[in-house]
């Protein structure tokens, strides 16, 4: 029998200046099963406004399953995920895609639109959105999110041309570019070197201190997580098995929970 | 154990067809990706067609002409040529031209989008991948390939003219006179008829595969190459279709 994740770790702390924080993404009692692999069973987790939460796990734990139903690329077989206020599992199309504005997505491998430059990268949920009404304006917006990630040379460069880091800063400039309240990274750091990986970890705060995006954090790069986490949630057989800052669950006893830090 | 798979194949081609009617024509409208894919399938195939195009028209002129000759019937090589280009050779050999170029690059397009999870950043940046992706290409596959057949049949009509100079003379007014005083209605409106329903074919089956390939980079490939050779087998069966119905309709 799973222990009770309250019962491994103290309250989680709450970001410095907000004595009652607000929740921004409520994920509760999540289920999603692909045939007879039940990859989340009972999952719940809730993340505040302006903190950064690692969700830990193996690979194939149902990491990028979590943050695929969160983001409504798939669809939950049970429980609700309440992002700003609204239940994801109930949205209509439109409605999701108004929600969509406000929520930033990196994936694994980035996805940047190959056959696009980079300014028509970041173009282009700018103009999906009309945030823009004129090409000054768009000008500055994209210049503006390419420097924030130290690449405002890039814009009129290919996504092949760019290094993986590169890459990966293009890719969160590009989610960086709306504005969003919750940012959700889909392992950020797999694939890259030490030094760029801790370059993107670095990359993550700041973003998170400038802009006070609130970030659910995929991962099981133990450097990124210590260094992104203001909370880390540890995912075990589909269940939040533990939830504490990087240090508590760091000096938990339990097994299960020492493997990822050993 | 054959069938299942073709029946679930058909199966899931003729939803992603009723998709495409249900999501196509409600807004927002996709105009500008639109007109670039017109541009891109219209305009750049627009050479490869036309060379095809050219060489369908001489070979025809230049293979028919001994036979002809034979029975003394030069003279109606321009006529028999016309017919033949414009209501068989020019709407199925432009057809497959475009099925191997245009089918095979969306395939690999939406393959390779998808397997990159390009599809999927479309989506979470509020975008309907269907409708920018789908509901573009496969408008202007079926509006182009009507275009490319007609500019395919003159430029092969030309090449036969071409041809018929080569081995004799015949002016260019005398030529034209035999080529349409044989044509009728009957027989150019059918045949442009049906290139929209080959160009609408090749379209959503290049999209179908490209839109739903997994496998990684292998998946890519076999949507490319089976992109090609379900459309150009639909497009015989198209041919065949078209066949009888304007066979009941008295026109052939």
């Amino acid at each position: 029998m799973l222990p009770e994740p309250e019962t491994l770790a103290a309250a989680p702390p709450a970001p410095a200046e907000m004595a009652t924080p607000e929740t921004v993404l409520a994920v509760e009692h999540v289920v999603k099963s692909f045939g007879d692999n039940h990859v989340l069973q009972d999952f719940s987790l809730a993340l505040h406004r302006g903190e950064n939460v690692v969700v830990l796990g193996k690979s194939g734990s149902g990491k990028s399953v979590l943050i695929k139903c969160v983001i409504g690329l798939l669809v939950p077989d049970a429980g609700s995920i309440t992002v700003l206020g609204q239940d994801v599992t109930q949205l209509d199309h439109a409605a999701m895609d108004q929600l969509r504005a406000r929520v930033g997505f990196l994936f694994q491998s980035n996805a940047l639109y190959d056959s696009m430059t980079v300014r028509d990268n970041l173009l282009f949920p700018l103009r999906r959105h009309w945030l823009a009404h004129r090409r000054a304006e768009e000008d500055t917006l994209v210049q503006q999110a390419l420097e924030d990630v130290g690449l405002g040379h890039t814009a009129d460069m290919m996504p092949a041309e760019l290094s993986g880091g590169m890459r990966k800063r293009v890719a969160l400039a590009r989610t960086l570019i709306l504005r969003p309240d919750i940012l959700l990274y889909d392992e950020p750091t797999t694939g890259l070197d030490p030094v760029t990986s801790r370059e993107i970890s670095h990359l993550i705060r700041e973003v998170q201190q400038k802009y006070g995006t609130a970030a659910l954090i995929i991962s099981h790069d133990m450097s990124c997580v210590r260094l992104t986490a203001d909370r880390v949630a540890l995912l075990v057989d589909g269940r939040c098995y533990a939830e504490g800052t990087y240090a508590q669950l760091q000096a938990l006893p339990d097994p299960r929970i020492h493997e990822f830090f050993a | 154990m054959l069938e299942q798979p073709i029946l679930t194949e058909a199966g899931g081609m003729a939803h992603f067809a009723g998709r495409f009617f249900r999501e196509g024509f409600r807004p927002r409208y996709e105009v500008g990706e639109w007109l670039y894919q017109c541009y891109v399938i219209g305009y750049q195939s627009l050479p490869l067609v036309g060379v095809t195009g050219f060489i369908m028209g001489m070979v025809l002129t230049l293979q028919s002409r001994p036979t002809m000759a034979q029975f003394g019937a030069e003279s109606w090589i321009p006529a028999m040529v016309g017919l033949t280009i414009i209501r068989e050779m020019g709407p199925i050999i432009t057809a497959l031209i475009f099925a191997g170029k245009i089918g095979s690059s969306i395939g690999a397009e939406l393959g390779s989008m998808r397997v990159t999870e390009q599809i999927d950043a479309m989506e979470v940046s509020g975008t309907n991948p269907f409708k920018y992706l789908v509901v573009t290409r496969v408008l202007a596959t079926t509006l182009m390939l009507p275009v490319l057949t007609l500019l395919a049949d003159a430029i092969a009509l030309f090449a036969s003219f071409v041809g018929l100079n080569m081995r004799g003379v015949t002016t260019l007014a005398l030529y034209t006179n035999n080529v349409l005083s044989r044509l009728a209605f009957g027989d150019v409106l059918p045949a442009f008829i049906k290139t929209f329903f080959f160009g609408f074919a090749v379209g959503l089956i290049g999209c179908y595969k490209g839109y739903y390939s997994d496998k990684g980079t292998e998946g890519v490939g076999q949507a490319a190459n089976s992109a090609v050779v379900v459309s150009s087998l639909v497009i015989f069966v198209l041919d065949l279709l078209a066949v009888q119905i304007t066979g009941l309709l008295g026109l052939n």
